[in-house]
């Protein structure tokens, strides 16, 4: 079982390039199909999960490891889901740092540098544009960009901000505009 | 001491790290370029770049190679993958206890009012940190970034190939 389940987490870090969200389909074949957690457990979870800080599909195995197997299931559930980009991106840092000045990489990366700053760009504006955000609304993550970008403030405090604003309004400004009447 | 700061900025940025890969970015590049200047900024994009193009999280990527290149050993990227993912364990952990609670929370709903759009401003700060001369050495450094930018947005080429298509313009461009 426990084989089963490093290898399914394994399968499932292997094959997501580009990030989180891209395992999402993949996790809930093999979690769902295999009959490890049902459809509505698994919605529960990618809720649960999408909401704690750190690296999403590591999150997810933790919880789908805990769920079946405790503790021991949740290290090689973990491990299976870390271990794959762990040796991938070593083998990459140690040819790399061979690498990284001759002339060709050098050319290649060159190019490829600004059009990372565009990938980077595009998933900005399409989360601003899935999560609908007013005008007004706008100008908070707008300030914390800029706080980061220009005044050197840690992203940290930016998303701790945004979690005391968050219960502010929620608490606090949202109930005074309800008792106006506004 | 090198390895104990390892340790520490990865549990931060573990710790820190709400909104996914690319809002965690420019918590990474604070710590360990601005703060630590344990990478220039060209070799973080080009880390970036890396990790775009080769499975797993960024997070993880980023941990592994950033630990190893720091300290020159294997033991950098081990001490920095685990510091990144130890806080997921324990509040995971934690939460399992308190599922049912945890998922209809009013104060863990509040708190994502205010922290979801902030990772707009999360995401944008990591491209703007970004954007200078280091990256953009001349004006062909800014088309390539507005012509990814245009077939990214627009047709939704998938960023492996995007990068393999710049890598070739820029060995073509600089030749």
């Amino acid at each position: 079982m426990y084989w089963v389940l490093f290898l399914t987490f394994v399968k499932i870090g292997m094959f997501t390039i580009g990030g989180g969200y891209a395992m999402i389909p993949l996790i809930e074949r093999e979690v769902v199909n295999r009959g490890w957690l049902n459809k509505q457990d698994f919605i529960d979870l990618f809720a649960v999960t999408q909401s704690l800080p750190g690296i999403f599909a590591v999150n997810i195995s933790i919880f789908v490891g805990y769920k079946l197997k405790k503790i021991t299931g949740s290290i090689i559930c973990a491990l299976g889901t870390i271990l794959p980009s762990f040796f991938i991106i070593l083998a990459i840092a140690l040819f790399f740092n061979h690498f990284q000045d001759n002339v060709w990489v050098v050319k290649v990366f060159n190019g490829i540098r600004p059009a990372v700053v565009a990938l980077i760009l595009v998933p900005c504006l399409s989360a601003a544009q899935a999560l609908k955000l007013k005008r007004m609304e706008l100008i908070f993550p707008l300030i914390g960009a800029v706080l980061i970008w220009k005044a050197g403030i840690s992203p940290a405090y930016i998303v701790l901000a945004g979690i005391v604003g968050g219960l502010v309004y929620t608490f606090w400004i949202k109930d005074k505009i309800k008792k106006k009447g506004i | 001491m090198i390895y104990w700061q390892l340790w520490w900025v990865y549990l931060k940025i573990g710790i820190f790290g709400f909104g996914g890969g690319y809002a965690m970015l420019s918590l990474i590049q604070y710590e360990v370029v601005d703060k630590h200047q344990w990478l220039s900024l060209q070799e973080f994009t080009d880390v970036v770049a890396i990790s775009q193009m080769t499975p797993g999280p960024i997070g993880i990527n980023s941990a592994t190679y950033i630990g190893y290149t720091v300290t020159g050993n294997v033991w950098g990227s081990i001490i920095a993958t685990i510091a990144v993912c130890l806080p997921s364990f324990l509040l995971v952990l934690l939460i399992s206890y308190f599922f049912a609670k945890f998922k209809n929370n009013k104060y863990v709903a509040a708190a994502f009012t205010g922290l979801r759009p902030m990772t707009v401003g999360l995401i944008a700060a990591a491209a703007l940190l970004l954007m200078n001369n280091e990256n953009f050495i001349d004006y062909k450094s800014v088309l390539i970034f507005l012509g990814a930018f245009f077939l990214t947005w627009k047709y939704k080429i998938h960023p492996i190939l995007m990068i393999c298509l710049s890598g070739i313009l820029g060995l073509v461009l600089y030749w």
